[in-house]
């Protein structure tokens, strides 16, 4: 219709880089306000090293996590007196180095929390949106359930779930991910109710998207924020919970290194050894307090109420 | 006349009903009772009255959003009844809406070129290049820059959004469009802007507008026909000219009334009253 088209191949280039730098200026913002929390960053930092220690356990770890050294149980760490320097945190019952299992637990308790989060995360946000873009008998009928779920206790829960699956890693994880979606779906239908009846919504419907671009592209990038949190608290959550299972023997089964398993199978040597259950404890300890600590980074980061301006 | 009426409304009427609770009984709700009114292509009719009237009522069932509960609206003599025939395609370009509020009819994590492409990714089969050149041309004519195109709305201040509301409205090249008090959230010197804007595009692309205010400045100064609506009913309908200058429902006495008036001879008026 005009002439004048702007568009000329010339500045094509100019405009991805202009789209571009926008995105980064996103991304920008977000940094400074995430690196405002010392403690996240300390926590992110803690937290990239495991991912780095699972990623390169074989690397790492000094021995096979399984094999047994017959001449070497209950070897105290290598400061203690009788301690070895080939065993830097000792051996368990079983003469298996302690370091070398924690370090593929690692993985174990990564895998966890990626797997548990994803799940929780993708069905607690399909049904979320759902419930909170449909509302009336369907959004009823979607969080009486999710109420019930919420209504155990939700290791008990957990417990029962693994009792009905059979134990295993697997099924600990599945049962996990049951029991943490009602978190996710309440925080998504909260979140879809206040955007839904936003202007942009309403443009977006009059320009003619439909229901599935309205629910997932419209809607939900703007529902992200405390999920992104949440997931992030899962995380922990799972890697937690997924050790308690392990320690009543519904979870990981022996010989695999898992941390809670591991605790449970050190269990009887507690007076005798503290060395068998303090380094996995420590262990589970610092991994969930670093990833809390990069969720309330992220949450003051993602959450509008808490941000200037 | 009645051959280039765009927009035909007769007798419409919404209601809603109020669903009743434990002490309450239920009841029911006629936001728009009535309303029956023409607009011709070209022209700009605004509707007046205040909070509560039934202006954006009347604005939600023009641009297809609610369904009306009776009554015709007819627009480029197309019958529309939504909750009968649903909308299609074609219905969908003849009509657009521009919000009041900029800063929250835009998505925040849309950039501008994409909410400016949304439309034509729903309603045509138009490549990406060229729903691009569009959209770029599109940002030029209402007073923004290409390089805006890959921004995000935050990045942007209420008039220039206003802008960008405005022209993902006329990217479909709607016949009619409704604009929900689209200055009132602007202060006074961007009102004037975009008030020029609007008038420049009702030339440009022959657009005819539904302009609903409370603002009764703008009003004279955009309107060829005026409307004034008072608890879902019109109570006053004509040219411009007749119902600024010679109101005659009490109500719209009494809104004229209200009007603030910062004229010298007013002021020397009131400071005298003052001092008596």
């Amino acid at each position: 219709m005009t002439n004048t088209s702007p568009a000329t191949k010339a500045d094509t280039s100019k405009l991805e880089t202009e789209s571009r730098n926008a995105t980064k200026a996103q991304l920008a913002e977000f940094w400074y306000y995430f690196s405002q929390n010392k403690g996240a960053v300390v926590g992110l930092v803690v937290f990239a090293l495991l991912v780095l220690t699972a990623i390169f356990a074989p690397l790492l770890a000094p021995h096979d996590p399984d094999f047994q050294y017959r001449d070497s149980f209950l070897v105290p760490p290598f400061w203690e007196e009788g301690g070895k320097a080939a065993f830097l945190l000792g051996t368990d019952a079983v003469g298996r180095d302690i370091l070398s299992r924690l370090i593929f637990g690692a993985r174990l308790s990564l895998l966890v929390g990626v797997m548990v989060v994803t799940i929780a995360l993708t069905g607690g946000i399909v049904v979320g949106v759902v419930a909170g873009y449909m509302r009336g008998a369907v959004d009823t009928f979607i969080m009486r359930i999710m109420d019930i779920i919420l209504a155990f206790p939700s290791l008990l829960l957990a417990l029962v779930l693994v009792a009905i699956l059979g134990p295993g890693l697997i099924n600990a994880m599945i049962a996990i991910a049951i029991v943490l979606q009602p978190h996710f779906v309440r925080l998504t239908r909260a979140a879809v109710l206040t955007e839904r009846s936003r202007d942009y919504v309403v443009a977006a419907k009059v320009a003619g998207a439909g229901h599935m671009r309205l629910m997932f592209k419209t809607i939900l990038p703007n529902c992200l924020a405390p999920l992104i949190v949440q997931a992030t608290l899962s995380f922990s959550n799972a890697i937690l919970d997924a050790a308690a299972l392990g320690f009543l023997g519904m979870g990981a089964q022996p010989p695999t290194p898992e941390w809670g398993t591991m605790l449970a199978e050190a269990r009887e040597f507690i007076l005798r050894a503290w060395w068998v259950v303090t380094f996995p404890g420590l262990a589970i300890l610092i991994t969930v307090l670093a990833i809390n600590l990069v969720g309330d980074g992220l949450r003051d980061a993602l959450d509008p109420k808490l941000k200037r301006s | 006349m009645s051959d280039d009426v765009i927009l035909k409304v007769r007798d419409v009427y919404r209601t809603y009903d109020i669903k009743g609770g434990m002490f309450k009984k239920a009841s029911r709700l006629t936001a728009v009772k009535g309303v029956s009114l023409d607009v011709e292509r070209g022209s700009t009719l605004a509707v007046v009255g205040e909070s509560g009237c039934g202006k954006s009522t009347l604005a939600r069932m023009l641009t297809m959003i609610d369904a009306q509960t009776s009554g015709t609206i007819e627009i480029d003599g197309l019958p529309i009844d939504i909750s009968k025939t649903g909308i299609s395609k074609e219905m969908r370009q003849k009509v657009q809406i521009v919000f009041q509020n900029p800063y929250g009819s835009l998505n925040p994590r849309q950039k501008i070129g994409h909410v400016l492409e949304e439309p034509l990714l729903l309603n045509t089969d138009m490549p990406a290049a060229e729903r691009r050149d569009l959209a770029l041309q599109m940002l030029e004519k209402v007073g923004l820059q290409p390089e805006h195109y890959g921004r995000y709305p935050h990045m942007f201040s209420g008039g220039q959004r206003q802008r960008i509301a405005i022209a993902r409205a006329i990217m479909m090249k709607p016949k009619l469009l409704v604009l929900d008090e689209p200055v009132s959230a602007l202060d006074l010197s961007v009102q004037a802007q975009i008030l020029n804007l609007l008038a420049d595009l009702q030339e440009e692309m022959n657009l005819t507008y539904v302009f609903i205010s409370h603002d009764l400045s703008v009003v004279r100064y955009i309107a060829d026909k005026v409307m004034v609506m008072y608890f879902g009913e019109v109570v006053e309908y004509g040219t411009r000219d007749e119902v600024f200058d010679n109101p005659q429902h009490d109500y719209t006495k009494t809104l004229f009334a209200a009007t603030p008036r910062a004229d010298v001879d007013s002021i020397r008026k009131r400071l005298a009253a003052r001092a008596a």
